[in-house]
C-alpha cells in the first residue's frame, strides 16, 4: 500500500507499513536523518518534528494515522522560525548536537504558539525534551532571543 | 623528596616501563618523525594536520568531537599559525594512525598526585608519552585533547606557514623573512598576494623547518571564545552521526544481545520475525542476534520477535549479592596505598562511615550505532568512536579482512562520555556487513539495548575514618573498594593486563590538595565481572563524592564552616586550589547567611589538572526541593576557548548532578533493571539549576575541562542536603533519601 505525505512541502511515496512510525519513514525511508532517535517511547524529544503546526514525537505518530504536513529541522529554515536556528548560532547552543534538532522544532513550536515565553512557560515546554551533554541555559537563552528577534521583525535571518 | 612522600624514584621509572608495555625504547625510536597517514587525492598535505586543495584549507582534527569542542579548539591551534581564514576553513577527523598518538594520556600514569608533580616529573611523564606514540593509542579521553595537542598542532600550523612562505620567497625573489600571511594568503611587502592554494603543491615537498611559536600576546583566535566549526551543521540537521550515512541499497539493522551480562545463547528461532513485513535476515552473532530489514523499526519488531534460548552468566543474581562481593574486596590486602601520611594507625577515629554509589549507565543521546559496507573484500565503516586505531583492528577481525582492507570513518558522536571506547559495535556491525557482502547495512541498537548492555561505571563502597582537634582535621582515613575500570577498559583496549597499583581507582580520593597529618588512603580492588568502563570522570566520580563528603563531615565534627575549614587544608598545600574555593565563595556569595527555607553546599575536587569548585544552593519549594543555583569556579591554567570551558564546566556539573538525583543500573537475575529514560533520567530543563561559572587562569600548568566539573557537583548536592536538612546521605542516588524535582 502506497502512503502519500508532504514533508518540508515537498511530496513523498512510501509503501512503508502503515504502522511505521514517522521517525522510521523519515530517517529510512525516505532519508531525512535530521530527525533523531534517542528512546522511542516519547521521553526524550530527540524525534520531534511538526505535524500541521503541532510539535509531536514522531516516534510514536503512525505512517497511517499522519494528519497533516510534516515540517522537519531540513525545512525550518525556510520558515519564519528560522530565527530560531540564527539564536542557536548566536547562543552557540549545541555541543553534541544530537538533540539539537528536537529542542529546536520543540523550541518553534512554543513560539509559534506563544510569541513571548517567560521561564517558567519555556520550562514546561521544554521539559520532553533531553539533552545528555546539559545545554539547557543556553537553550533558554536562545529561545528568548529568537523570540525578541522574532517580535522585532526578524526571522528568515 | 618528603614531598614525594612514599613513592621513590625507582617506582616511578617502573611506571614508565608498565606504560610502554614493557618494552624499553630507545630515544631515536621515540624521536622519530610520524608518517603523514594523509593522502588527499587533489590538493597537497603539508603535514598530518594540514590539507590545503582548491577548496582551500582543511584542518585534521584527529580526536572524536563528541560535544567538548575539540572540533574548534584543536583547528583554531593549527589556525592561529598558519594564519587561516577561520570563517572558511573545513575541519575533518581524519584517518586512525599512529601519527595521532595521544601523549598526554601518559601524563596520568605516573603514581603522583597532579598537584604535587615536580617539573622534574613532568618531563618524566613527557618521555612516557612519546612512548605511548609507539603503542599508537589515538584516544578520546581522560579532558587529554587540548594539552595534548597545544604545541603538537601548533607546530604544524607554523611549519606549514613557513613552507607556503619559501615557496612564495622563491616566486617573488626576495626573503621569505620580509613576508606577511593573513586569511589564507602570504602577503608580499608590495601588496602583492598569493593564495596558499596556489604554494601548497610545492610547500608540501619543502624540509620540514625549525619554527618559534608565536607569544600569546600575538593571537587572534586562541584565548577567544570562537564560532565553533560544527555548530551550523548542528542546528540545520546537516550534521552526521554514525546512523545519518545514506548509502545506495542501504539495509537496516538492530541486535538483541544476551541480556545477562557474561551470559550466552543456546540457539534461536528466526521464523516468528521473518513472518513479520519488511524484516528480511536474522543473522547469528554467537551470543545474540542481528535483523536485518527494510527500516529500523521492522528490525527492532523482528528482533523483539526472534524466539532465544539464553544461557545465564556467572554474575552475582542480583545488586545486592553485587554489593556483597565488592565489600569482600576489604578483606583482601590493599592494591594501593597511593596516600599514606603520618600513622592513622596511631589515631582514634571519631567518625565512621561507610559510603555506597551504584553502576551507572552513560545514556548517550545517540544510541551505539555504526554504519558499515563491506564491497569487494573492501570492508568502510562509519562508527563514532574515541579510539579509532582499535576500532579498525576489531572491525578487520570481526569481518575475517586485513586491516589496510579496512577504512573507518568517524563521524560527530551522539555523545560519548567514555562510551565509545567500547568496540562492540563496531564489531557487530563489521560482522552483519561480512554476512551481507556488497549490502551497506546500517546498524541502530534500541535504547533498551543501550542502556541494558553498556559498560558500566563501576559501584564503590567506601569506608572512612576520621578525627578532628582544634577545629582541623588530624586523621582522614580512607579504604575503596570497587572492581577495576583500568584494568577491565585499558586490558580490552590494548590487549594487556595491567599490574601493580592502581591509579584509576584511587584517583579523586588519594590526590586531593588538603594537608592533614594522618591521611591515607587505600585502594581496594573487588572481583566482579559486570561489564564496566570508562565514564565521565571515572574513578574520580566516585572518589570526589567520598572524599569531600566525608571532608563535609569532618568539617561539621569540627564545628567549623565547610568552605572555611576547607581552604584551612587546601592552603597550605595548594595555593592554585584554594584560589577555586575563594571564587566560589565570592560568586555564590557565601558568607551571606540565607533564609531557612535555602542552604548551600560546597565540594572541591582537582581532577585531570584542572582544580574545580562548586556550591549548591538548595531551595524548599512546597514539600519538595528545588536544586536552585549552582556555581563552579575552576582553574584549567591557559584558557584558549573560555565558552567552550564555560559550556563544559556547565555539562560536567549536569552530567554530575543527573547522577547523584537519579542514577542508578541496578540488576535482577544478571541483567539490568534499567532500559529507558523513564527509568534513567538525566536532569531536565526545569530542574536544571541556574549555573555561574568563574574560570581562573592561575595554573601553571594547564588542566582538562570536559570531566573536571562531573566529580565535585555529586557532593556539593549531598552535602547542600544536609544543610538544608541535617540529614548525611551516604549512598546515592539521592532521591531514595530525598523528594526532589523530578
Amino acid at each position: 500500500m502506497t502512503t502519500r505525505i508532504t514533508v518540508n512541502d515537498q511530496s513523498y511515496e512510501t509503501d512503508a507499513t502503515p504502522d511505521t512510525p514517522l521517525l522510521w519513514v523519515l530517517r529510512d525511508e525516505l532519508g531525512l536523518t535530521g530527525t533523531k532517535f534517542g528512546c522511542g517511547v516519547a521521553s526524550c524529544g530527540a524525534c520531534t518534528v511538526h505535524v500541521a503546526g503541532e510539535a509531536v514525537r514522531s516516534c510514536q505518530v503512525r505512517l497511517g494515522d499522519l494528519w497533516g504536513d510534516v515540517t522537519t529541522i531540513e525545512g525550518l529554515a525556510d520558515t519564519p522560525l528560522a530565527a530560531l536556528q540564527s539564536a542557536w548560532m548566536r547562543y552557540q547552543v549545541a555541543q553534541c548536537g544530537y538533540c539539537q534538532s528536537g529542542q529546536i522544532m520543540q523550541a518553534a513550536a512554543l513560539l509559534s504558539e506563544n510569541p513571548a515565553p517567560d521561564d517558567p512557560e519555556i520550562d514546561a515546554a521544554m521539559g520532553g525534551n533531553l539533552c545528555r551533554c546539559g545545554t539547557y541555559s543556553a537553550i533558554r537563552a536562545a529561545i528568548q532571543d529568537a523570540a525578541t528577534d522574532m517580535a522585532r521583525g526578524g526571522g528568515a535571518g | 623528596m618528603s614531598r614525594l612522600g612514599k613513592i621513590t624514584r625507582r617506582s616511578l621509572l617502573a611506571g614508565v616501563v608498565a606504560v610502554a608495555g614493557g618494552a624499553a625504547f630507545g630515544v631515536y625510536q621515540i624521536r622519530k618523525p610520524v608518517a603523514n597517514p594523509l593522502d588527499p587525492g587533489a590538493g597537497a598535505t603539508l603535514n598530518p594536520y594540514v590539507i590545503i586543495d582548491q577548496q582551500g584549507i582543511a584542518i585534521i582534527v584527529p580526536r572524536a568531537e563528541m560535544g567538548q569542542g575539540v572540533h574548534t579548539t584543536l583547528a583554531a591551534l593549527v589556525a592561529e599559525e598558519l594564519d587561516a581564514d577561520w570563517t572558511t576553513i573545513r575541519v575533518l577527523h581524519g584517518p586512525p594512525a599512529a601519527a595521532y598518538y595521544n601523549a598526554a594520556l601518559a601524563h596520568g600514569a605516573l603514581p603522583v598526585a597532579d598537584y604535587r608533580m615536580r617539573d622534574w616529573q613532568r618531563s618524566l611523564t613527557a618521555g612516557i608519552g612519546a612512548a605511548t606514540k609507539l603503542l599508537g593509542l589515538q584516544v578520546t579521553g581522560g579532558s587529554t585533547s587540548t594539552v595534548d595537542a597545544y604545541e603538537r598542532m601548533r607546530l604544524a600550523g607554523a611549519t606549514a606557514r613557513e613552507m607556503l612562505k619559501s615557496v612564495a620567497a622563491e616566486r617573488l625573489g626576495i626573503s621569505a623573512a620580509t613576508l606577511n600571511t593573513r586569511d589564507g594568503r602570504v602577503i608580499a611587502p608590495d601588496g602583492q598576494e598569493i593564495d596558499y592554494r596556489d604554494l601548497a603543491e610545492a610547500a608540501a615537498t619543502r624540509a620540514v623547518p625549525r619554527v618559534a611559536l608565536r607569544p600569546p600576546a600575538e593571537w587572534r583566535l586562541l584565548g577567544r571564545s570562537l564560532p565553533r566549526s560544527d555548530m551550523q551543521a548542528k542546528v540545520t540537521g546537516q550534521a552526521q552521526y554514525s546512523t545519518d550515512i545514506v548509502l545506495p541499497g542501504l539495509k537496516f539493522a538492530t541486535v538483541r544481545m544476551v541480556p545477562y551480562l557474561g551470559g550466552g545463547m543456546a540457539g534461536f528461532n528466526a521464523a516468528p520475525a521473518l513472518a513479520l513485513p519488511g524484516v528480511e535476515q536474522v543473522l547469528d552473532l554467537g551470543t545474540g542476534i542481528a535483523v536485518i530489514a527494510r527500516n529500523t523499526f521492522a528490525a527492532i519488531k523482528g528482533a523483539e520477535a526472534v524466539e532465544i534460548d539464553w544461557t545465564p552468566s556467572d554474575l552475582p543474581p542480583d545488586t545486592a549479592a553485587m554489593f556483597d562481593q565488592i565489600a569482600r574486596a576489604f578483606d583482601e590486602a590493599p592494591n594501593s596505598r597511593m596516600r599514606d601520611q603520618g600513622k592513622p594507625d596511631d589515631i582514634t577515629g571519631q567518625l565512621d562511615a561507610e559510603y555506597s554509589v551504584p553502576f551507572l549507565a552513560h545514556a548517550t543521546m545517540e544510541p551505539m550505532g555504526a554504519t558499515a559496507w563491506l564491497q569487494d573484500g573492501h570492508l568502510t565503516l562509519w562508527v563514532g568512536n574515541q579510539a579509532p586505531r582499535e576500532h579498525l583492528k576489531v572491525a578487520a577481525a570481526a569481518a575475517g579482512l586485513a586491516e589496510d582492507a579496512v577504512t573507518l570513518h568517524t563521524p560527530f558522536l551522539g555523545g560519548g562520555f567514555g562510551r565509545r571506547v567500547e568496540t562492540d559495535v563496531t564489531w557487530q556491525a563489521a560482522r552483519i556487513a561480512s554476512l551481507v557482502p556488497g549490502t551497506p547495512i546500517r546498524l541502530t541498537w534500541s535504547r533498551e539495548e543501550d542502556m541494558r548492555h553498556d559498560f558500566y561505571r563501576p559501584a564503590a563502597i567506601a569506608r572512612m575514618r576520621g578525627a578532628v582537634e582544634d577545629g582541623r582535621a588530624t586523621l582522614f582515613d580512607a579504604q575503596i573498594a570497587a572492581p577495576s575500570v583500568t584494568r577491565a577498559a585499558i586490558g580490552r583496549l590494548t590487549g594487556r593486563a595491567l599490574g601493580g597499583p592502581d591509579k584509576g581507582h584511587v584517583e579523586g580520593a588519594f590526590d586531593q590538595p588538603y594537608a592533614i597529618p594522618n591521611y591515607r588512603v587505600a585502594g581496594h580492588l573487588a572481583d566482579l565481572d559486570v561489564p564496566i568502563g570508562f565514564w565521565r570522570a571515572v574513578g574520580n566520580s566516585f572518589n570526589g563524592f567520598f572524599h569531600e563528603s566525608f571532608i563535609d563531615e569532618l568539617a561539621h565534627a569540627a564545628g567549623r564552616d565547610p568552605l572555611a575549614f576547607r581552604l584551612d587544608h587546601v592552603g597550605p598545600e595548594s595555593p592554585v586550589a584554594a584560589g577555586v574555593l575563594e571564587a566560589v565563595r565570592a560568586v555564590s556569595d557565601w558568607d551571606t547567611p540565607l533564609p531557612e527555607t535555602t542552604a548551600r553546599g560546597v565540594a572541591m575536587t582537582w581532577s585531570f589538572g584542572t582544580p574545580t569548585a562548586v556550591v549548591i544552593e538548595l531551595k524548599r519549594e512546597a514539600r519538595q526541593i528545588r536544586i536552585a543555583r549552582a556555581f563552579i569556579a575552576c582553574d584549567p591554567g591557559r584558557v584558549l576557548d573560555p565558552a567552550i570551558v564555560r559550556s563544559q564546566m556547565e555539562s560536567g556539573l549536569i552530567y554530575g548532578l543527573s547522577a547523584a538525583l537519579s542514577g542508578e543500573i541496578t540488576f535482577t537475575d544478571g541483567r539490568a533493571d534499567q532500559g529507558n529514560f523513564p527509568e534513567y533520567d538525566g536532569l531536565r530543563m526545569f530542574n536544571t539549576p541556574r549555573i555561574e561559572v568563574a574560570i581562573l587562569q592561575n595554573n601553571p600548568h594547564m588542566g582538562g575541562v570536559g570531566e573536571p566539573g562531573t566529580p565535585p557537583a555529586m557532593p556539593a548536592l549531598a552535602n547542600a542536603l544536609f544543610a538544608l536538612t541535617g540529614q548525611r546521605v551516604r549512598s546515592l542516588p539521592l532521591i531514595h533519601h530525598a523528594d526532589f524535582i523530578l
